[in-house]
């Protein structure tokens, strides 16, 4: 089948961009999403054209390298789906199809479809953590976690912080993501020690970075490939106030 | 003081004072909807209630005061609401420098999506009934001794019952969204009523548009009329 692709061109951080239309783009249903664009790639390097970025890494849909808005939907159309794990037999032939980077002040373009995504970083290394000194492992179930904690504190630790939520939010918020990784060590006894610093610094300092604020829309719910659910936003919302009302 | 402006710096804290704000507004739209009700039962009732709000509180504070106090603290709570919903708007106006070429929505409802501009046709609604029933000045026989006849006078003009019957609408779509953001922006997610959110936001938000709505439309109907 063939497809036509608008792709966003880029040459660099501080250059102008353009959407750039390539025709008849020739793709087997089989291929995935970035099978798709290796080959677009081959094509344009064969013909003397610099090649399209785009950053992926493990094409298993668990490192959260790969992300592009495809037809104006974070990871393309598939709920729970990242862009390596989608393929073209979703789409059908003759269609066109948008693809732009995650478009978000906190995530300015590198080039093409790339962006830098080291804001996440900072939130963080602004307490998504747990200290503990280093030295033999600890026996398994040494701290008994009841089931339910255990199964909520997990699924918000699948967050694999692409940045699909920021990129979906029409206001450009980081709550979703935020919120999965203050939730995930906030709930286990583990991060009860730093809990409520944890809290603070981490929504602190994604307020720092050029982030939006959170209106609800629950975009980000929809377009999240691990299903993260908005509910961790209220309990970060409360874990925030609570920290707040202790400190003062 | 300082810690709190401190706090009211952060966007976090901007959320939590758009929502307690709306907690008490949608207080009194609730109140001002069963208090209106009284209209159904005659122009002595509804008069007598319009009286009442004045001589609350009476003997222990002075004529039309503690009315005042109710007034300045909704006056606040509609700044406070729409000065942090404007410094949210910038923030997140500015989050997005560059937009889609292509953009799609996935979940978000019509009420989320229309919650600026929704509000501000509230705010347009709010000024207008104030100029039209509080003040009178837009009113074309205003009577500051009986506001049955004001409200009922009023109502009698076509496009006036329309623009209410719009704004309360509107008003319905902001309640809707309003309510279940507040119970999110505050935390209020306890697993044995979070599912409870989005009906009681529903409910309410429709009990509050089909009361308000319903004054218009009864006396365009003839049901609640001048005697």
């Amino acid at each position: 089948m063939k497809v036509t692709l608008n792709v966003w061109r880029q040459e660099g951080p501080h250059r102008e961009g353009r959407m750039v239309r390539y025709e008849n783009v020739d793709v087997d249903p089989h291929m995935s999403f970035l099978e798709m664009l290796d080959q677009l790639n081959e094509r344009l390097i064969l013909q003397g054209e610099e090649a399209i970025a785009f950053d992926h890494d493990c094409r298993e849909g668990i490192c959260g390298a790969c992300g592009v808005m495809i037809d104006g939907q974070a990871h393309g159309p598939l709920p729970e789906t990242t862009t390596c794990q989608l393929h073209m037999r979703q789409f059908k032939d003759g269609d066109e199809i948008h693809i732009e980077p995650w478009r978000a002040g906190a995530f300015p373009v590198v080039k093409d479809l790339v962006v830098d995504r080291s804001a996440f970083d900072r939130v963080i290394q602004a307490g998504g953590f747990i200290s503990v000194n280093t030295g033999s492992a600890p026996d398994a179930n040494l701290v008994p976690v009841e089931k339910k904690i255990a199964d909520s504190a997990m699924d918000a630790a699948t967050c694999i912080g692409c940045g699909a939520c920021v990129a979906q939010c029409p206001n450009g918020a980081a709550q979703l993501f935020t919120s999965a990784k203050v939730a995930h060590l906030g709930m286990l006894p583990q991060g009860q020690p730093e809990r409520w610093g944890r809290a603070a610094g981490m929504v602190g300092q994604m307020e720092e970075e050029s982030f939006g604020s959170c209106t609800n829309f629950t975009e980000c719910e929809a377009v999240c490939p691990k299903g993260i659910s908005v509910d961790f936003i209220a309990q970060m919302n409360r874990d925030f106030l609570k920290a707040k009302l202790r400190s003062s | 003081m300082s810690r709190l402006m401190d706090f009211y710096r952060s966007p976090m804290a901007k959320k939590m004072v758009m929502a307690v704000s709306g907690v008490m507004l949608f207080g009194f739209v609730v109140g001002h909807m069963l208090g209106n009700a009284k209209m159904y039962l005659g122009e002595h009732a509804f008069n007598e209630y319009a009286e009442g709000l004045r001589s609350l509180g009476e003997p222990f504070v002075p004529h039309g005061q503690l009315l005042w106090v109710a007034r300045i603290g909704l006056l606040v709570a509609v700044l406070l609401h729409i000065w942090s919903a404007w410094q949210l708007t910038l923030l997140n106006r500015r989050a997005r420098p560059v937009s889609y070429a292509k953009k799609k929505t996935t979940q978000a409802t019509y009420a989320s999506r229309t919650m600026r501009w929704g509000g501000v046709i509230i705010l347009a609604f709010v000024i207008y009934h104030l100029m039209h029933l509080t003040f009178g000045s837009v009113h074309p026989n205003f009577d500051a001794t009986n506001p049955f006849h004001n409200v009922v006078s009023g109502f009698q003009n076509v496009w006036v019952s329309l623009f209410y019957i719009v704004a309360n609408i509107a008003l319905a779509f902001h309640l809707y969204h309003g309510l279940w953001s507040m119970f999110q922006s505050l935390g209020l997610d306890h697993p044995s009523y979070k599912g409870l959110r989005r009906p009681f936001a529903a409910l309410f938000a429709t009990l509050v548009t089909v009361g308000n709505i319903s004054f218009p439309l009864a006396v365009l109907a003839g049901v609640v009329k001048l005697s």
